[in-house]
Parts: C-alpha cells; sequence; structure tokens
C-alpha cells in the first residue's frame, strides 16, 4: 500500500479537489478565483502599505491597528485570510518573523514566501542567533537595537513595517515603494535609499 | 479572556506527540518556559480539533514574549549576540499555566 508520503500528489491534489467539489465544500471556480489572487499578491502590495504608512499617519495608525482593514484599503482582498498584524520597526526594536512549525507568510500582502524562509536553516537559526542570521543579510542594525523575533505559529500573520530610511523626506509614496523589498518586511533586510 | 498584558506564564511542559498523532501549534523549544503575556490576539478555533476534523471550541490566543537567553542557555558561545533577543509567540491559553504576578 502506498504510503500518504509516497502518493503522488498530483494525484491526489485532483483527488481532494473533486472531493471538495462533490461535497459542495467549494466550486471549481472558486478554487480558480483563490489561486489567481495568490499569483496576483506580490511584495509590491506590501511595500505599498509601508510607502503609505511612512507618509500618512492615519493609514499607519490603522495598519498598526488592523493590518488586513488597511489592506482592504488599498484595495488589496483580504476576505477569507488569516488577520494581518502589522510589526512596527522603531530605533530601539528591530522585528524578524519566523515560523518555526511550517511557513505561515502573510501571502494576502507580500505573495509567495521566498524560498529560503520555509528553510529549516532560516527556520531554526532564526529563533536562536538572529544575529547571525542578519549579519549574513549584510543588515546593520544601529547599536543598542534589540531584536525581537516573532514566530508566527497560529492563526495570525505578521508583516514588519520597517523605519523609514534617513535621506528619503522629500520623497513621494510611490518612490518609497519602489524601494522596499521582500526582506525589508520580514525583517531579514533593512530599506536603505 | 482571563490572562491580562504583564501575567507571567509558563508553557506547558506537554508532549502529546509521544501519546499519538496529534496537530500542535505549540513549539517544542517553548514547552515548560516561563513568559510574559503580551496581549490578547482574539479568540480562534482549537487547531488540535480543527486537523482532525472534531468540532473545534474557540480559544484565547495571546502574544507571549519569552527571554532567548533562558531558551538557549546552551547557545554556541561562538554565535553572535546569543540570548540577547527576546521571541514573541502565538501560544493559545489551554497551552499557559499562570505563575502568579510578576515581582
Amino acid at each position: 500500500m502506498t504510503t500518504l508520503l509516497e502518493a503522488p500528489s498530483d494525484r491526489m491534489l485532483a483527488a481532494i479537489r473533486h472531493l471538495l467539489e462533490q461535497k459542495a465544500v467549494t466550486s471549481p471556480a472558486e478554487i480558480a478565483e483563490r489561486i489567481a489572487r495568490t499569483d496576483r499578491a506580490s511584495p509590491a502590495m506590501g511595500a505599498s502599505m509601508v510607502a503609505r504608512a511612512w507618509t500618512d499617519p492615519a493609514f499607519r495608525s490603522l495598519m498598526l491597528r488592523d493590518g488586513a482593514a488597511a489592506a482592504e484599503a488599498m484595495g488589496i482582498p483580504m476576505r477569507g485570510l488569516p488577520p494581518l498584524g502589522v510589526l512596527e520597526n522603531t530605533a530601539e526594536l528591530h522585528h524578524l518573523v519566523v515560523c518555526t512549525l511550517c511557513s505561515c507568510y502573510p501571502r494576502g500582502v507580500l505573495g509567495y514566501p521566498p524560498f529560503w524562509f520555509k528553510s529549516a536553516g532560516y527556520r531554526a537559526r532564526a529563533v536562536r542567533e538572529p544575529a547571525g542570521v542578519l549579519a549574513e543579510w549584510g543588515t546593520v542594525l544601529p547599536p543598542g537595537t534589540r531584536i525581537r523575533v516573532v514566530d508566527s505559529t497560529a492563526d495570525y500573520r505578521w508583516m514588519v513595517l520597517p523605519l523609514r530610511p534617513a535621506g528619503t523626506e522629500d520623497w513621494d509614496a510611490p518612490r518609497l515603494a519602489a524601494m522596499v523589498r521582500e526582506g525589508d518586511m520580514i525583517g531579514v533586510t533593512t530599506p536603505s535609499p | 479572556m482571563t490572562l491580562h498584558t504583564g501575567a507571567a506564564i509558563r508553557v506547558k511542559d506537554d508532549w502529546p506527540e509521544l501519546r499519538g498523532p496529534c496537530h500542535i501549534r505549540t513549539p517544542h523549544y517553548l514547552r515548560g518556559q516561563p513568559g510574559t503575556v503580551m496581549r490578547h490576539l482574539g479568540r480562534f478555533p482549537n487547531p488540535e480539533d480543527l486537523a482532525f476534523a472534531r468540532p473545534a471550541a474557540s480559544i484565547d490566543l495571546y502574544h507571549v514574549a519569552f527571554r532567548a537567553d533562558a531558551i538557549w542557555p546552551d547557545a554556541d558561545p561562538g554565535a553572535r549576540d546569543p540570548g540577547t533577543h527576546d521571541l514573541v509567540v502565538e501560544i493559545f491559553e489551554h497551552w499557559l499555566e499562570p505563575m502568579g504576578e510578576p515581582t
């Protein structure tokens, strides 16, 4: 008998989709729509939220209070997705997001997780020696900055609101958004102009 | 919601994995560790039941802060800055034991 681990995954997926349809749990159209939404999501969405938070104090408060509501306010569909928490970096505190149990990731606003986010190495090391991980990314934090590792274990998904870098005071939101990278919103890197 | 911000807790030193099939969202490295409740995140259906299609009661979920140097006392001395960070993790209430007020 074939075990679950040996079963061909494409046939298992087809079987599960067929069962979901037969039992009227969902429809092929709903599945297609959800896949299309996930495919459309990208770090550019999160970056646009970050840029707006840097330039619009009311939006920043909303984003820190309810990340999903802030995403929806920018036209990013969050229906059916887990709540989104936003972790604000300050001059004293830097956040790093990891999911040690699997690969929980704020897909609605950042798209698919990068391959390394799911690696055993990142997941094991981020919680134990985050300063070493940051150093390997070439990320230099100001002396005295404390690192807070957020292990995404349950029903929330987390993104980092990075610190706006000096020298960008007269930049508009689109220019700021173009600077913000995926790693800045996970916390392995920090934005720089 | 029964735990308030600042409450001192300990994560249960329980290993359901040893008793049979299960789905646990409490990481191994936190079992038995002391921590501090940061904030209440809401109530969510218990994933330990959801994973097996059992009726799942909604349980309070908290952001709990832990000191890294208490969790990794044997961290490689060669590692850069071992134990100087803190950890914030989502933990369901049934995994938390109150430890009294912080002194």
